[in-house]
């Protein structure tokens, strides 16, 4: 590959001083030296991580991993207290839409400013000055001060300037979700353009699916420190299982009230040492994708029937359990999403091995290989006690000429209209 | 079953060889290269480094980038400023105008200090004098006001400090403009031919406005309690440099200590000094109804206050480095402590 890296993070560790009460004054400082409180907090620890040009690489994490921690410190907001981050071309970071903007001015003139303060020179933002307006939908409000408009307005305007920056490197931190479906949209193409355009980008997001549909690669942090990183499906993977383990550790520290639904009741072991964590009580064992072609070819037809069949082994006994199941495409859209809470299927598992089978009686897609995860979790949705990520497929071969996703069952008659 | 556990064999993941995945991985290559094409065709890129500790010139290299921004953030602070007040830019000079006079009135009318056309005198160091009054209260608080976009937005964090002083520096050209049309009212001409003085004794009072307000903006952010500390130095201040009194009234006593140089290291002093040369332009007087004449201003040639200027301003572009490292120094904590 002739590719090069475009952020190189090089042992970064970033410690944070916790005062537990924060003194300001030269009077204070003076009274209370020597014996001024803090805690030491690292929020990244020994990171080593690489992003080559033109990728685009999602973090992954629970709240407090240290992502947006790790994001500031990629854009030069924080300096990293130990090791170093180089950073080839021009950065711009999108840490909070709108952040610099000055309520008092115009659009107009906070769109100069803010620009500026991305790194963009007067000339381009005159020469793109229509094409931001236009993005952001503010053509007839442009002149009137920023503290007039809505909050829509507010987060539009500054994603249109972000955008315009072109840097060569993105720094994305949760900032995609905002605006309704349609601004959404246009801010997912902007994203997909600047791919086609060989810029990089590093985003920050808890929505899984948002990283397996747009990103090359993925990274998972935890408690500070980079656990993993590789394939979109794997992180997210590994990211549900974080989840899962935490919530297992979570449900052993502090075990669930009595009568409680939650598996792990009968562990009570004493709050302060998780030491089950990981403990599953429901484990998925095996899953099998079954349709009439079995055997015989490795495809199905459209408008054939599929089963799934899932193999679970219960620890112990545990009441109300959910599987669920979705089905995404290859580009990590949902294509299908479902559950037997839905479904109206209650289960109360029995210690000991059991399967449950999904069964599509018949499955309406044309061309395409599609990922099938499963999981299972308590009714509250609160525990995930299992969780398989697109380790099974399915493939659908199109016979017909017909092109698309969804085959879509069409009559056609087409005539001259008679003139009596 | 064994039918299912063949076609899993065909359709599950854990075959990562299959046609399909190496397809999907050579397509993945394909399309990095050619992002990877496009972006060069950008051009040449700059690195940057993001430490504890980064060196003084990729600091200073920085900064010149984002001279642009530094417009944008004087221009803000100019507009916000005087934003919804009904008589709006007007202030900026209605308020040096009244100082003005109340100082007018008190030193020339019932001081009666004797300097002719004292309304010139104490204008001409007065300009100097709010200048950089005005860059230091409004720098010192640059960084801590401004905290939302410091949380939020990678940019060289001096220019804050910067951008205060060059607001204050538009004012400055403003009440210039005043003076002007004060001097014309009044018909006192400056001394035409020295005019050029006042270009190396601003740029030093700049120079030497720009240290302080990086250096005191980094410190503020730390102990709050500079902003009413510089508001205090200021009012000393004031009284250390002559502005409402002539320098030849403290020259004989200082001269009596020996501390000459020590009212003139005070880098205002000498920039004022050159201000009252070359605009108010009366070095020497003659008291009204005697012979006495009176050395107003430092009895020196021009050569001798270029010097002074330029010993400020070669002082003031060091002592701007210094506050340049403390700013790195403390800038890395800015955004925890805000």
């Amino acid at each position: 590959m002739t590719s090069s890296i475009a952020v190189d993070i090089v042992d970064v560790s970033k410690r944070f001083r916790l005062y537990h009460e924060k003194l300001t004054s030269v009077k204070e400082r003076i009274l209370r030296a020597g014996r001024n409180p803090f805690e030491d907090f690292w929020a990244l620890r020994d990171v080593v991580f690489q992003v080559e040009e033109g990728e685009t690489v999602g973090i992954l994490g629970r709240n407090g991993s240290g992502k947006s921690t790790l994001l500031k410190c990629i854009s030069g907001i924080l300096q990293p207290t130990e090791g170093k981050v180089v950073v080839r071309g021009n950065l711009a970071a999108l840490l909070e839409l709108g952040a610099g903007f000055q309520p008092e001015l115009s659009g107009r003139d906070n769109i100069y400013l803010n620009a500026s303060l991305l790194g963009m020179s007067t000339k381009e933002v005159e020469r793109r000055f229509d094409e931001i307006v236009a993005f952001a939908e503010l053509e007839q409000f442009i002149d009137n001060q920023v503290k007039f408009y809505s909050s829509g307005m507010y987060v539009r305007l500054g994603f249109a300037v972000a955008v315009s920056v072109e840097p060569d490197v993105l720094v994305i931190d949760e900032v995609l979700a905002v605006g309704d479906e349609n601004f959404q949209r246009k801010c997912l193409d902007r994203i997909k353009s600047f791919q086609d355009e060989g810029r990089t980008i590093v985003f920050v997001t808890h929505a899984a699916d948002l990283v397996r549909q747009i990103c090359d690669r993925a990274a998972v942090l935890d408690d500070g420190r980079l656990i993993g990183s590789g394939l979109p499906g794997e992180c997210i993977r590994m990211f549900r299982e974080l989840l899962v383990e935490a919530d297992a550790a979570h449900e052993a520290a502090w075990p669930a009230e009595p009568g409680g639904t939650e598996g792990v009741s009968g562990e009570g072991e004493g709050p302060q040492e998780p030491r089950v964590a990981g403990f599953r009580p429901i484990q998925l064992v095996a899953v099998d994708v079954e349709h009439p072609g079995s055997g015989t070819r490795p495809y199905l037809l459209p408008g054939e029937p599929l089963s799934v069949h899932v193999a679970f082994e219960a620890i112990e006994a545990v009441p109300d359990v959910i599987f669920v199941i979705a089905v995404h495409n290859k580009n990590g859209d949902l294509v299908f999403g479902s559950d037997t809470e839905i479904l109206e299927c209650p289960f109360d598992a029995p210690k000991g091995a059991g399967r449950a089978d999904f069964i599509f009686e018949n499955v309406p897609l044309l061309d395409g290989t599609y990922d099938v995860s499963i999981g299972a979790r308590s009714r509250s949705g609160g525990t995930v006690y299992d969780w398989r990520e697109q380790q099974d497929r399915f493939e659908v071969m199109n016979p017909g000429r017909s092109t698309g996703i969804v085959d879509m069952r069409l009559r056609v008659e087409v005539r001259a209209a008679s003139l009596s | 079953m064994t039918d299912v556990k063949n076609d899993r064999a065909a359709m599950s993941s854990d075959i990562s060889t299959s046609g399909d995945d190496a397809d999907a991985a050579s397509e993945h290559a394909r399309v990095m290269q050619e992002r990877v094409a496009r972006a060069a065709m950008r051009g040449p890129k700059v690195t940057r480094v993001v430490a504890a500790k980064i060196a003084l010139r990729p600091r200073i290299v920085e900064l010149w980038r984002s001279r642009e921004l530094l417009t944008f953030l004087v221009r803000k602070e100019i507009k916000v400023k005087y934003k919804n007040s009904v008589l709006g830019f007007l202030w900026s000079m209605l308020n040096p105008a009244l100082t003005l006079v109340v100082y007018f009135l008190v030193f020339s009318l019932v001081l009666k200090n004797g300097i002719p056309s004292f309304g010139i005198y104490l204008f001409s160091g007065l300009l100097i004098w709010n200048f950089f009054s005005t860059s230091m209260t409004s720098a010192t608080s640059a960084v801590v006001s401004n905290g939302g976009i410091v949380k939020k937005v990678a940019f060289p964090r001096e220019i804050l400090a910067l951008s205060s002083v060059g607001s204050a520096a538009v004012f400055f050209f403003f009440q210039g403009v005043v003076m002007a049309l004060f001097m014309l009212a009044l018909s006192h001409s400056p001394d035409w031919g020295d005019m050029w003085l006042l270009i190396p004794a601003f740029v030093a009072i700049m120079v030497f406005a720009s240290a302080m307000a990086v250096f005191l903006s980094a410190v503020n952010v730390y102990f709050r309690d500079t902003q009413h500390l510089v508001e205090v130095l200021l009012m000393v201040w004031f009284w250390a440099v002559p502005i409402v009194y002539a320098f030849h009234t403290v020259q004989h006593g200082l001269e009596k200590l020996h501390l000459v140089w020590l009212y003139l290291v005070d880098p205002l002093a000498p920039v004022i000094l050159t201000f009252q040369r070359v605009l108010y332009n009366i070095p020497v007087y003659t008291e009204k109804g005697t012979t006495t004449t009176v050395q107003l201003l430092p009895a020196h040639g021009v050569i001798w206050y270029a010097t002074c200027d330029i010993a400020v301003l070669v002082a003031s572009i060091g002592l701007l480095m210094g506050a340049l490292v403390v700013f790195g120094r403390l800038e890395g904590n800015f955004a925890e402590e805000l």
